[in-house]
């Protein structure tokens, strides 16, 4: 029986390291594995012992991608349990400090290291001889994103502003209205993104996934909200654990996860999209539209369509808070520890992310968990690959790797975050 | 004439969370240009192509923590003219080194249902604990600038001007009021290395060691006024010396002294 094999030891333009083994054994398709070889850190046993206070800025070094959705679980999972509530300015700039990171890592993702799988390039770099503008633009944008980390965070990686109960020092009504240029022009280049990235070439790939995200009753969410899918899930965060199983197999650091009682589910920016298509500020909407969206996207090879409208979102959100901004009269609010267990859920670029944490009267750390989205994501990105390559069996082997390799990317997967992750292996018998 | 060869670069991952590796793609005005200047022969988060060694200059992220990698190090040593380690994790073992303090067989219960599939190394150890380095960039996560002034001073045959002053001099050259002395906040910076600019106390906040103890730093001194003025517990010393650079040697000999 003749047997072929597609490999792939190590997944480029992914953050972090991960590989890809499909193996096809007589014309069929036999297996088909996503493996994440990220080596592991576990965060979760040194945070035991830890002060509460120090959980922001330590679980934000799983990534330095997006560090913000690791500081903002850690913050309101201790602030669940001091029973702490923090005023609106204050809840805002998370907000604004959140929109800056969707800026940087959406465009980073779509840009830097997924639009090259469609023009067939090798990276940005090549891309940009023929495409200079598109990209610098990108370049500009992206770093607008990382202005608003700088600013409210201080750095755009491991910002160190970040505490439990606020920030160590919140900027000024000027220092905001400051970056209000930066932000309309960011707003404007974010529309034609949205217009670049509409112009690739699609694939026809229409799945049946389980959307799963938070939804809140005000906006599209970032730092709040239930816990929602299309498939009838709507708990409080605190029920995480009950919806959400995880699984630790042999060819992956990262702990697959599973629906309670159900198959692999979807986060991330089409999940959010899809259930939260109405929240979304007017002009995202409208560049949804242009783009030909509906009020729901289930080809996962348009996320990079959505990551755009998305950035769309962001910008006008930015510009909102900015403009709305008044100064608290303290940056934090003091929290005084007590024995509980409290949960952080937000929504990282990549879709949710989960911490739990317990701690003592004293402050101190006596459990931690923590799911990143891409370890939530791997179980689904296994069946896309499954669905993709089953009818594209006679494809030759370089053009299934470089959609598969491409399908991988449609989840901007974060390794690092989810050791706790890419090599493609074509096997043909 | 012929065309000018460009020099090789090349970006290696180990532990880590990627976040200085990102340092150069978040250079978004220098980008385009570095990329003029090098050829990006190895650099898998930013680029598919590869391009055989050897390669002039290799930047190293990360820290040794399986067998596999203490390998992997030694072939990436041979095939790099010039090697430069960046980041906490590559230059002190990082946050994963607070291992070093416990038995890895216990983290790994903790983490993993089924720890038989989990291959480990007892120790989270800095890259120059495996291979010669040739300079050792701190940081977590690194200095963008210091970066771009590191490949530019190896590209072009010379030392890098990285400072190895403390924090302090920045805060004083930042004409910033000493948040030890005028508001009684624990801060490392007089043991830590320059190279954020002061960043935290700019903030109002304690510098925590980002880039790792400073050239001849007197950990203990400063051990002793945090415990004798600032009134710090000794468990809240030992944290605070055991975060990202808890296995730079300074740091740990002197969280050992107080942790017994």
């Amino acid at each position: 029986m003749r047997t072929r094999t597609i490999n792939v030891d190590y997944l480029a333009r992914v953050e972090g390291e991960g590989a890809l083994r499909i193996d096809i054994k007589g014309g069929r398709l036999d297996d088909v594995k996503f493996r994440i070889f990220e080596p592991p850190r576990f965060f979760e046993a040194f945070l035991r012992g830890r002060n509460y206070t120090e959980a922001p800025d330590i679980t934000a070094r799983i990534c330095g991608i997006c560090p913000v959705a690791y500081l903002m679980g850690a913050v309101h999972a201790m602030e669940m349990i001091g029973g702490v509530t923090v005023p609106t300015p204050i809840r805002n700039l998370r907000r604004l400090l959140y929109c800056g990171e969707w800026i940087e890592s959406h465009i980073l993702h779509m840009a830097m290291l997924h639009a090259p799988d469609f023009l067939k390039y090798p990276d940005a770099i090549a891309m940009a001889q023929d495409h200079p503008d598109e990209v610098k633009m990108a370049l500009k944008l992206k770093k607008i994103g990382n202005d608003v980390m700088k600013l409210l965070g201080g750095r755009e990686i491991h910002p160190i502003n970040v505490r439990v109960g606020g920030f160590y020092r919140v900027p000024t009504r000027r220092e905001m209205r400051a970056m209000m240029d930066d932000l309309k022009w960011a707003l404007d280049a974010s529309i034609k993104m949205v217009k670049f990235v509409t112009s690739l070439p699609f694939l026809e790939f229409e799945q049946d996934y389980e959307f799963v995200c938070l939804k809140h009753p005000d906006e599209y969410p970032l730092n709040e909200g239930r816990l929602v899918s299309n498939n009838g899930m709507d708990v409080p965060i605190s029920e995480y654990d009950a919806v959400l199983i995880e699984k630790h197999v042999p060819h992956s650091t990262a702990l697959h996860t599973y629906v309670n009682g159900g198959g692999t589910c979807h986060v991330g920016p089409l999940a959010r999209y899809s259930i939260n298509y109405d929240q979304l500020t007017p002009l995202a909407k409208e560049a949804a539209k242009d783009a030909g969206l509906g009020e729901t996207c289930r080809n996962p090879f348009q996320s990079i369509i959505v990551r755009g409208v998305e950035t769309v979102f962001a910008c006008e959100e930015a510009i909102r808070l900015v403009e709305e901004y008044e100064e608290p009269d303290r940056p934090f609010v003091q929290m005084e520890p007590r024995a509980g267990t409290g949960y952080g859920c937000t929504e990282a670029p990549r879709g949710i992310c989960y911490h739990r944490y317990t701690i003592d009267d004293a402050g101190l750390i006596q459990d931690a968990k923590i799911v990143s989205p891409t370890a939530v994501n791997q179980k689904v990105i296994e069946k896309d690959l499954w669905h993709y390559v089953e009818p594209n069996l006679d494809r030759p082997d370089d053009e299934l790797q470089w959609e598969c390799e491409q399908a991988i990317r449609n989840y901007d997967p974060c390794i690092s975050c989810s050791a706790h992750f890419l090599k493609l292996e074509v096997n043909r018998s | 004439m012929q065309p000018k060869v460009k020099p090789k670069l090349a970006v290696w991952k180990f532990a880590s969370c990627d976040g200085c590796q990102l340092s150069l793609l978040d250079c978004e005005d220098e980008l385009l240009d570095v990329v003029g200047a090098v050829e990006l022969a190895y650099f898998p988060e930013a680029t598919k192509s590869v391009v055989d060694g050897p390669y002039d200059v290799s930047l190293v992220e990360g820290s040794i923590t399986t067998p596999h990698d203490a390998e992997r190090i030694h072939q990436i040593r041979r095939e790099s003219k010039v090697l430069v380690t960046i980041g906490a994790c590559a230059t002190s073992g990082g946050i994963q080194a607070l291992r070093n303090f416990a038995n890895v067989e216990s983290f790994t219960r903790i983490v993993y249902a089924a720890p038989q599939y989990i291959d480990t190394l007892k120790k989270s150890t800095p890259i120059g604990d495996h291979v010669r380095v040739d300079f050792e960039l701190r940081g977590c996560p690194i200095n963008q600038y210091q970066l771009l002034e590191v490949i530019n001073a190896f590209l072009n045959g010379r030392k890098p001007n990285i400072p190895t002053y403390s924090v302090c001099v920045e805060c004083k050259r930042r004409g910033l009021s000493c948040v030890m002395v005028s508001q009684g906040t624990p801060c490392l910076g007089p043991v830590t290395q320059a190279g954020c600019d002061a960043l935290c106390p700019s903030y109002n906040r304690g510098c925590y060691a980002c880039f790792g103890p400073k050239e001849s730093a007197n950990v203990p001194s400063l051990s002793q006024w945090w415990r004798s003025s600032l009134d710090v517990r000794r468990e809240d010393l030992v944290r605070s010396l055991r975060t990202f650079n808890s296995g730079a040697t300074d740091f740990e000999r002197e969280s050992i002294r107080h942790a017994n």
